[in-house]
């Protein structure tokens, strides 16, 4: 564990390697990255900088653009609640309620024992199965009070 | 003989217990010793239905919807391989009246084939489009895209093939194909189903505007929020180049062409194609003024092609079966058909591909049947975030470019979102505002200033404070962001806040005590 931070670099350099052929390289790295760590470590950006010919600011300005690239560690799961119209009319405003209620984080929070991640989300294409949300990577559609406690106890296994 | 079960793995479908389901049908067909095989199709589109499985039987499909898992083992003892009668017997999924009202030109295999079959692609129509580009000139299927009328299908409605010539007719070493699949508009969901139900459709499409513009790479930006379509899109264009489609010789022609599949990093401005150019070069996502024209200098500065994933796959019918066919359907200069999205609190939600010119209403209380929670409709959003709520008064209005331009509203991807009786539509109004302001990109000051001016604006009145010295400045703030935007983020988000409040007059009004205390 001590050796965390050259261990971070070591796995960023391969690959910012791997893929710094493509055209426009940049997401893609930092799309592996995240990948790889469950997040974009600071210690990372200098690497992809130096390969890509970039400044670290540039860098930096990017992954904080993007919604999708993290700066500190997500929990083991991701749960995203859509917030957007279709979903709205079909009572998202509750169910954001009733799952914050139930993990007792608000949206942008991890549970104290680390198992999730709370997050909005605007659409996910789901608008005819609404209300809609999405676990680590997985659609859940017509999410009811039942269908909600079903996924905060899930999450806590 | 093997019969074969369709159980769809269609995000949608997925979202309903699609795949419960499928494990428990293989758990039937082992038990039962059934020799029966279950294959993965995309979605049909009427998402009430789903998971909606399907047996193909002697006298053609016979669908059973919405199915459960804890459904299996009764469909099967009602003798579900050979199309047995069971309460959620559909009969032939033809014959239901929302697949048989539809014109599937784009949609035409979506939910039928197998998706990453080219056996299935081909045996129902595919390829027939690029094999006639391929043995015509590029100026030819340039012409025969502006003949057929086709219009952009990601919002803003610009002639597809007026955009290609521009890319044909501009000199460079190198050009490329950008396929807009960040799809990030609430209600739309039709460029996700066709990437995971028919991916090959986009391969041929893109291929096409490749061959007639001297374009020898694509890329296809999807939204990250769409795992599952990246998927299928990535398997099926490895699939297209181990069979020769895409590479160094397209079906064996001089002409090279390839794609490569991307993913976006959840940002909804990203859609807007220049923002998207941005980050396809790994920078921040930001709009570019125009000119410059992507058609002349787009990704890495060179002459490209951005289109909507629609716009593309609806390419192959129309080099298939020529420009007067597909130009025949529509009305006025919206020509073709449109992939309508009927979404949120509504019966019957779903995918319905249909000529333009069907009136609102039709679409709305006859098509989606209502809401879902059985009470009367209130309003409709059409064309997502940036699109106008609509009043029942405006039902009458036909889905058509120019009809909703002139009733100050937009068909955008063409989405509908229903809202029943208890929508608050100043509540609408102030998510639109707030929604600027989350995905502004941050450009121009009355985008991303004025968004949040509005959201504290709103909130001011609906606290009942001056309420109509709010209502003056809103508008105010409105007309700054519609004539200071560079582009439809800023500059169309007062579709929804003004519809809100011409067409809701009522739901600005001061409220009781008691409601605004709660
Ligand atoms: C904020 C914003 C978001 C957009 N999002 C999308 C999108 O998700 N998909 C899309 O195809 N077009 C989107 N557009 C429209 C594109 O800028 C562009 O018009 C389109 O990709 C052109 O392709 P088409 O001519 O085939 O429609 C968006 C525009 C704006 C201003
Ligand atoms: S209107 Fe908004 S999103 Fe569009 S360019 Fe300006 S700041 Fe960016
Ligand atoms: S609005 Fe929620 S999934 Fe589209
Ligand atoms: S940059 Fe100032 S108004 Fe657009």
């Amino acid at each position: 564990m001590q050796h965390a931070g050259t261990d971070v670099a070591e796995r960023a350099t391969v690959i910012v390697h791997d893929l710094m052929e493509l055209e426009g390289p940049l997401l893609p790295i930092l799309h592996s990255i995240q990948h790889e760590f469950g997040y974009v470590p600071s210690e990372t950006l200098p690497v992809i900088a130096e390969a890509l010919n970039l400044s670290n600011a540039e860098v930096h300005g990017v992954v904080t653009f993007y919604h999708d690239y993290r700066s500190h560690p997500a929990g083991r799961h991701v749960l995203k609640i859509c917030q957007a119209e279709a979903c709205q009319s079909m009572g998202s405003d509750h169910v954001a309620a009733k799952i914050k209620q139930l993990l007792g984080i608000g949206f942008h929070e991890t549970t104290r024992d680390g198992a999730v991640t709370l997050e909005p989300v605007y659409c996910l294409g789901l608008c005819a199965c609404a209300p809609a949300a999405m676990l680590d990577g997985e659609p859940i559609g017509r999410l009811n009070d039942e269908a909600l406690e079903e996924i905060s106890a899930a999450v806590r296994l | 003989m093997t019969v074969t079960i369709y159980i769809p793995g269609d995000s949608g479908a997925l979202a309903l217990g699609a795949e419960k389901v499928a494990r428990a049908v293989a758990g039937e067909i082992q038990n039962r010793g059934l020799d029966a095989r279950i294959v993965r199709n995309g979605s049909r589109g009427l998402y009430w239905l789903e998971p909606m499985v399907e047996v193909e039987t002697e006298t053609g499909r016979v669908a059973y919807g919405p199915v459960k898992a804890s459904d299996v083992a009764a469909l099967f003892d009602a003798g579900l391989v050979s199309g047995g009668s069971h309460p959620l017997s559909l009969g032939n999924p033809e014959d239901i009246p929302f697949l048989k009202r539809q014109t599937r030109l784009t949609f035409a295999r979506c939910g039928i084939v197998a998706p990453l079959s080219l056996n299935d692609y081909q045996s129902h129509g595919g390829l027939a489009g690029l094999r006639k580009a391929v043995g015509m000139t590029p100026a030819d299927v340039v012409r025969t895209v502006t003949e057929s009328g086709l219009r952009g299908r990601g919002g803003a409605g610009f002639p597809t093939g007026i955009k290609w010539k521009t890319v044909l007719d501009t000199a460079a070493d190198r050009k490329y194909i950008v396929c807009n699949a960040d799809e990030g508009d609430s209600a739309t969901f039709a460029d996700r189903m066709i990437m995971e139900g028919d991916p090959f459709v986009l391969v041929e499409g893109m291929t096409i505007a490749g061959l007639a513009t001297g374009a020898t790479k694509g890329f296809v930006y999807i939204r990250s929020e769409y795992p599952h379509a990246i998927a299928v899109m990535t398997a099926a264009v490895d699939i297209a180049r181990n069979a020769g489609i895409l590479g160094t010789t397209v079906l064996g022609s001089p002409n090279a062409f390839d794609i490569e599949i991307r993913s976006g990093a959840g940002a909804y401005v990203c859609g807007e194609e220049t923002s998207l150019l941005n980050s396809l070069e790994g920078k921040r996502g930001v709009v570019r003024a125009k000119p410059p024209l992507p058609a002349i200098q787009g990704l890495f500065g060179k002459p490209t092609v951005i289109n909507n994933v629609i716009s593309l796959a609806s390419v192959p019918v129309i080099l298939d079966r020529g420009a007067e066919h597909y130009k025949d359907f529509g009305m006025g200069r919206s020509r073709g058909t449109i992939p309508i999205q009927i979404a949120g609190n509504v019966k019957h939600g779903g995918l319905f591909e249909a000529a333009f010119g069907m009136t609102l209403g039709e679409l709305v209380d006859d098509i989606g049947g209502g809401t879902a929670t059985g009470r009367p409709v209130k309003a409709v959003q059409v064309g997502g975030p940036l699109g106008a709520y609509f009043p029942r008064e405006l039902f009458d209005t036909p889905f058509d470019y120019e009809a909703f331009a002139g009733k100050d509203g937009l068909i955008g991807h063409a989405g509908i979102t229903v809202f029943d009786d208890s929508a608050d539509m100043l509540k609408q109004a102030r998510f639109a505002m707030e929604f600027c302001a989350i995905e502004s990109c941050g450009k121009c000051t009355p985008c991303r200033i004025g968004s949040t001016r509005g959201v504290e604006t709103l909130d001011k009145l609906a606290a009942g404070i001056e309420p109509d010295k709010q209502i003056a400045l809103v508008t105010d703030l409105c007309n700054t962001m519609k004539f200071g935007s560079l582009c439809a983020l800023g500059g169309f988000t007062p579709y929804p806040v003004m519809s809100a409040l011409t067409h809701f007059r009522e739901d600005f009004a001061p409220r009781p005590m008691q409601e605004a205390a709660e």
